[in-house]
C-alpha cells in the first residue's frame, strides 16, 4: 500500500508545468503579496487577479474544478472574519435585535469581510497551482536558488522523502488498530463512535502508535545517517548549483512582476 | 481524507501585510539563530535525525482519534519535538513541518507562513520547553515529571499558540480581539487536551521502550536558558495581553492606528482621488456596478481566450 | 599490489556490552567475490560497517591499501561502495538523480562529471531514464538497483552488499543476480541466499557469534551439511 494521493503534484505537459520552478515560486509569492496588499473593496482588482489565476489554471490543464475544490480547504477559517460586518463602523446594512443587544451590520464591514475571504481564496488557488504543477524536488531547487538556508532545504527534502514512507507506516498502524476495534454486533451504529473505551484511553492508544512511529523514525535515522556517511557525508550540506536563469526567464519574471505591480498600483490608486 | 487541516494554520488573506511581514522577520531571525545552534547540540547527525523526525511528526498527525460526535483530535507535535530533541532542533523540525504543510497541502498560507511559523515553531516550542524543563526540575528526575511535564507542555503550547494566533488576527483587523481570543482560546483548551494525551501516550511508549531517547533533549542545549526565559515571557505576555485585548477589543487597532502604520502608506493616495470609486463617475453605487460588470467581462474574456489558445495548442500537436 | 580488504584481529563490542565481533581476520584479493554468511546476529552487518569506518573497533582494517582511519575516511568511502539492506534507508533524496549524484557531489566533482557519473551508473544497473523519478514510487527491485547505482556512481573498487536479494520476488532476484554477475569489482556480499552465493560468489566466509568459523570455496562449504547445520544454515 502506497500513499500516492498525499503528493499533490499532478504530472502534465502544460506551459505552467514546464515553466522554471524559480519563476513559478517567485511569481506565486508575488501574486499572494499583491492580493494581500490590495485594499478592501477594490473589486475590479480582485476580479482581475481572479482572471489572472483562472487563466493560469486553464493553461495548466489541471482542471478548474480540481483547483477550486482544493481551494475550499481554507474555507473554514472564514469563520474567524465573520464578526467583521458587525464590528466595523459605517453605513448600516441591517440590524438584528439579539436579546438586549442590537447587532448592526455595516456596508464597510461587509466589504472588509468579503475582501478577506477573496484574498484568501485567490492566494490558496495560486498555492494549489504551484504545488500541483511543480514537482517538489524542483521547488527545493527554487528555494535553494532564492537563498533559503541549505540546511533547511536539506531538511525539507528528507522530510518529504520520508513523509511517504512513514505515512505508509502510520497507515499500517491505523489499519491494525481498526482490525482490532470492532463494536459488538447488534450494537447501535453510534456505539462504534464510542467503541474502545474512554476518550483518554483512545488518545493514549493513538499516543502509543505515535510513540512507536517516533521510535522507528529514530532507528531509521541512524541507518540513513550510516548510508549518508558511507557516501561521503561530512556534516555539511552540499548540492549542485541550480541551472542558469536565462534571459528568457528574467524577461518572463519581469513581465509577471510588472503586471502584478500594475494591478496593485491600480488598486492602491483608486481604493487605497 | 487522511490529512485534515488544523484550525490553527492561518491562510493567506487573514493577516494584514504588515503583521505578516513583521512575523516573517521575527520567525526568520529565530530560525536563523536555531540553525546555527543545532549543529552544536546534535553534530553531523542533525540532518537525518531532524529530517526523519519531522516526517514522523507529519505522519503522527495522521493518527487522529475520535473525541466525540465526529470531531477528532490529532497531533501538532511541537511539545514532543521539544522534549525529544531540545529547543533548537525542535524549532527546525517544526519549521520544516509547518512549511511543508503550507507548500504542499496549502494548510496555512505562504505569506502567512511567517505567522504560522512564529506560533507553532517558535512560540509552541519555547512554551513547551519552558514548561517541560520546569516540571522536570520540580520532579527531580522522578518518573511523573516526564508525564506531567509532557502533558502540561503539550496543552499549554497549543493554547498559547492559539492565543498568539488570535492576537495576530486582531492586530490585522480581521477578527476583533473580544471574539477571537475567547473563541480560539476556548476551542484550543479542548484541542490541547487531545494534544496532551497523545503526547503523554507517545512519551509513555518511549519511556518503556527506549528511555535513553528522552534524554537527548535534556542534554543542556547550547542557549537553552534563553529559550526557557523566552517561553516564560511569551506565556506571561499572552496571559496578560489576551484578557486585556478582549476587554478592549479596539485597543489593538487603536495602538496600530496611533503608531500610524496601518494607514501610513495609503495616506497620500487619499488626497489624489477622494471619494470616487471610478474617476469621473461620482455615484458610488453606479461605479461599483460598472466595475463589477467590467470585471466579469474581463474574467470571462481572458478565460475564454486562454481556453481557446490551449485547445488550439493541443490539437496542433 | 595491495589487497582489496585486509582485516586483522578485529573485535567490536556494542555500547551495551554485547560483543559483536571477536578477533576477526579476513583478507580478500582484488577481483575476488566473497559471500559472508551466518545466522542473524552473527555480526555480518557489524563487520560490513567497519569496512567504511562507520563503526570502528579494535584491530586493523585496511581497504585498497588505506588504513580505515579518520584521515583516510573520504578516500576509503569512495573506494568501498556500501549497499545497505533496506533501499528506503539508502535512497534518502527526493529524486533518483539526487541520490545517485550524492556520492559524486561529496567527492567534489563538477556538474558535468556528476551528470556523466549518474548516467553511466544508471545505465550499469539497467535503470536509464529513471533519473527524475521519485524513489517512493519505485518497486522493491527497482529501488535495489538504484541503491546499487548510488555507490557505482562513486567508481568504487570494492562493492559491499548487505542482503541484496532479501525481500525481492523471484524475477527481481534473478535480474539482480544477473546484474551483480556482470559487475567487475571486488565484491563482499552478506546473505542468507546460499543459492545465490553458489551461483555468483566462488568463496564463502561463515561468521557465527562474531567469529569466522569457516572460510573456503563456496561449493565445498555448501556441501558440508554438518558445518552448515552447526551454524544455523541450510543447504540450498
Amino acid at each position: 500500500m502506497h500513499i500516492h494521493f498525499l503528493d499533490p503534484y499532478r504530472s502534465g505537459s502544460s506551459p505552467v508545468h514546464a515553466a522554471d520552478a524559480r519563476l513559478k515560486f517567485v511569481l506565486t509569492l508575488a501574486f499572494i503579496l499583491t492580493a494581500s496588499l490590495t485594499p478592501p473593496g477594490a473589486w475590479p482588482v480582485y476580479i482581475l487577479l481572479f482572471a489572472l489565476i483562472l487563466s493560469v489554471e486553464i493553461l495548466s490543464g489541471l482542471g478548474v474544478g480540481y483547483v477550486l475544490k482544493r481551494s475550499l480547504l481554507a474555507l473554514p477559517f472564514v469563520l474567524a472574519a465573520l464578526p467583521l460586518p458587525f464590528t466595523v463602523e459605517g453605513r448600516t446594512l441591517f440590524s438584528l435585535p439579539l436579546g438586549g443587544w442590537m447587532l448592526t451590520a455595516s456596508l464597510e464591514g461587509l466589504a472588509r469581510f468579503v475582501s478577506v475571504a477573496l484574498k484568501s481564496w485567490l492566494s490558496v488557488q495560486a498555492a494549489v497551482v504551484l504545488a500541483a504543477c511543480t514537482p517538489f524536488p524542483d521547488l527545493l531547487m527554487a528555494m535553494r536558488a532564492i537563498r533559503i538556508p541549505r540546511l533547511l532545504t536539506a531538511m525539507f527534502g528528507l522530510t518529504w522523502r520520508y513523509l511517504f514512507v512513514l505515512a505508509d507506516e502510520a497507515l499500517r498502524l491505523m489499519r491494525a488498530r481498526a482490525a482490532r476495534s470492532g463494536a459488538e454486533t447488534g450494537a447501535a451504529p453510534s456505539a462504534s463512535l464510542r467503541a474502545g473505551g474512554s476518550v483518554a484511553w483512545r488518545a493514549r492508544v493513538a499516543g502509543g502508535m505515535a510513540g512507536s512511529l517516533f521510535l522507528r523514525a529514530f532507528e531509521r535515522s541512524d541507518r540513513i545517517y550510516a548510508a549518508m556517511l558511507s557516501r561521503g557525508y561530512d556534516g555539511e550540506v552540499r548540492a549542485l548549483p541550480p541551472p542558469t536563469f536565462t534571459a528568457a526567464h528574467w524577461l518572463t519574471l519581469t513581465l509577471g512582476l510588472t503586471l502584478l505591480a500594475l494591478l496593485l498600483g491600480f488598486g492602491l490608486l483608486f481604493w487605497g | 481524507m487522511l490529512y485534515s487541516p488544523a484550525p490553527m494554520h492561518i491562510p493567506d488573506g487573514f493577516l494584514s501585510t504588515l503583521v505578516a511581514v513583521v512575523l516573517w522577520i521575527l520567525s526568520a531571525g529565530v530560525i536563523a539563530y536555531a540553525l546555527r545552534r543545532v549543529g552544536k547540540d546534535l553534530g553531523e547527525r542533525q540532518v537525518p535525525l531532524m529530517g526523519v523526525l519531522a516526517a514522523a511528526i507529519f505522519a503522527g498527525q495522521m493518527l487522529n482519534f475520535t473525541v466525540a460526535g465526529g470531531t477528532s483530535g490529532h497531533l501538532l507535535g511541537a511539545a514532543l519535538a521539544a522534549i525529544l530533541l531540545g529547543p533548537w532542533a525542535a524549532i527546525i523540525v517544526m519549521t520544516t513541518v509547518v512549511s511543508i504543510q503550507a507548500l504542499i497541502f496549502q494548510d496555512g498560507g505562504l505569506l502567512a507562513l511567517g505567522g504560522n511559523l512564529f506560533n507553532m515553531a517558535v512560540i509552541g516550542v519555547a512554551v513547551s520547553y519552558f514548561v517541560y524543563t520546569s516540571v522536570q526540575k520540580i520532579a527531580r528526575g522522578q518518573k511523573w515529571g516526564v508525564f506531567v511535564g509532557g502533558f502540561a507542555a503539550a496543552w499549554l503550547s497549543i493554547v498559547v499558540a492559539a492565543l498568539a494566533c488570535a492576537l495576530e488576527l486582531a492586530l490585522s483587523g480581521t477578527s476583533p480581539a473580544n471574539v477571537a481570543v475567547p473563541a480560539m482560546g476556548g476551542i484550543h483548551m479542548l484541542i490541547g487536551v487531545g494534544e496532551g494525551l497523545i503526547t503523554l501516550g507517545a512519551l509513555a511508549f518511549l519511556y518503556a521502550a527506549r528511555r535513553d531517547l528522552l534524554h537527548i533533549g535534556e542534554a543542556a542545549p547550547a542557549g537553552g536558558r534563553a529559550v526557557w526565559v523566552g517561553g516564560l515571557l511569551i506565556a506571561l505576555l499572552l496571559a496578560v495581553l489576551s484578557p486585556l485585548a478582549s476587554a478592549h477589543p479596539d485597543g489593538l487597532e487603536w495602538v496600530a492606528e496611533q503608531k500610524g502604520f496601518l494607514d501610513a502608506a495609503q495616506e497620500p493616495l487619499y488626497n489624489i482621488i477622494p471619494d470616487y470609486l471610478f474617476p469621473g463617475v461620482s455615484n458610488d453605487a453606479l461605479a461599483t456596478i460598472l466595475a463589477g460588470i467590467l470585471g466579469v467581462l474581463i474574467v470571462f474574456g481572458v478565460a475564454l481566450g486562454v481556453a481557446y489558445l490551449r485547445r488550439k495548442q493541443m490539437t496542433d500537436r | 599490489m595491495h589487497h582489496s580488504i585486509e582485516i586483522k584481529d578485529l573485535s567490536f563490542t556494542y555500547p551495551d556490552g554485547h560483543p559483536a565481533l571477536q578477533n576477526v581476520s579476513l583478507t580478500i584479493a582484488p577481483g575476488e567475490k566473497v559471500a559472508l554468511v551466518g545466522p542473524n546476529g552473527a555480526g555480518k552487518s557489524t563487520l560490513l560497517l567497519h569496512l567504511n569506518g562507520i563503526l570502528s573497533g579494535q584491530g586493523s582494517v585496511r581497504v585498497c591499501g588505506l588504513s580505515v582511519a579518520k584521515e583516510n575516511l573520504a578516500r576509503v568511502r569512495a573506494a568501498v561502495g556500501l549497499v545497505f539492506q533496506n533501499p528506503d534507508d539508502q535512497l534518502f533524496s527526493p529524486t533518483v538523480f539526487d541520490d545517485v549524484a550524492y556520492g559524486p557531489i561529496y567527492q567534489g566533482l563538477e556538474r558535468e562529471e556528476v551528470e556523466r557519473r549518474v548516467t553511466s551508473a544508471l545505465a550499469a544497473v539497467g535503470m536509464s531514464g529513471y533519473a527524475q523519478r521519485v524513489s517512493h514510487h519505485l518497486s522493491a527491485g527497482e529501488k535495489k538497483r538504484i541503491a546499487i547505482a548510488t555507490v557505482l556512481s562513486m567508481n568504487p573498487e570494492v562493492l559491499v552488499l548487505d542482503e541484496p536479494t532479501a525481500g525481492l520476488d523471484p524475477r527481481a532476484r534473478r535480474g539482480l543476480i544477473r546484474l551483480l554477475g556482470g559487475l567487475p569489482m571486488t565484491m563482499l556480499v552478506s546473505t542468507h541466499d546460499l543459492a545465490m552465493a553458489r551461483e555468483l560468489l566462488p568463496r564463502t566466509v561463515i561468521l557465527d557469534e562474531g567469529r569466522v568459523v569457516a572460510d573456503g570455496p563456496t561449493e565445498a562449504l555448501l556441501a558440508n551439511a554438518a558445518l552448515l547445520e552447526a551454524h544455523g544454515l541450510e543447504m540450498p
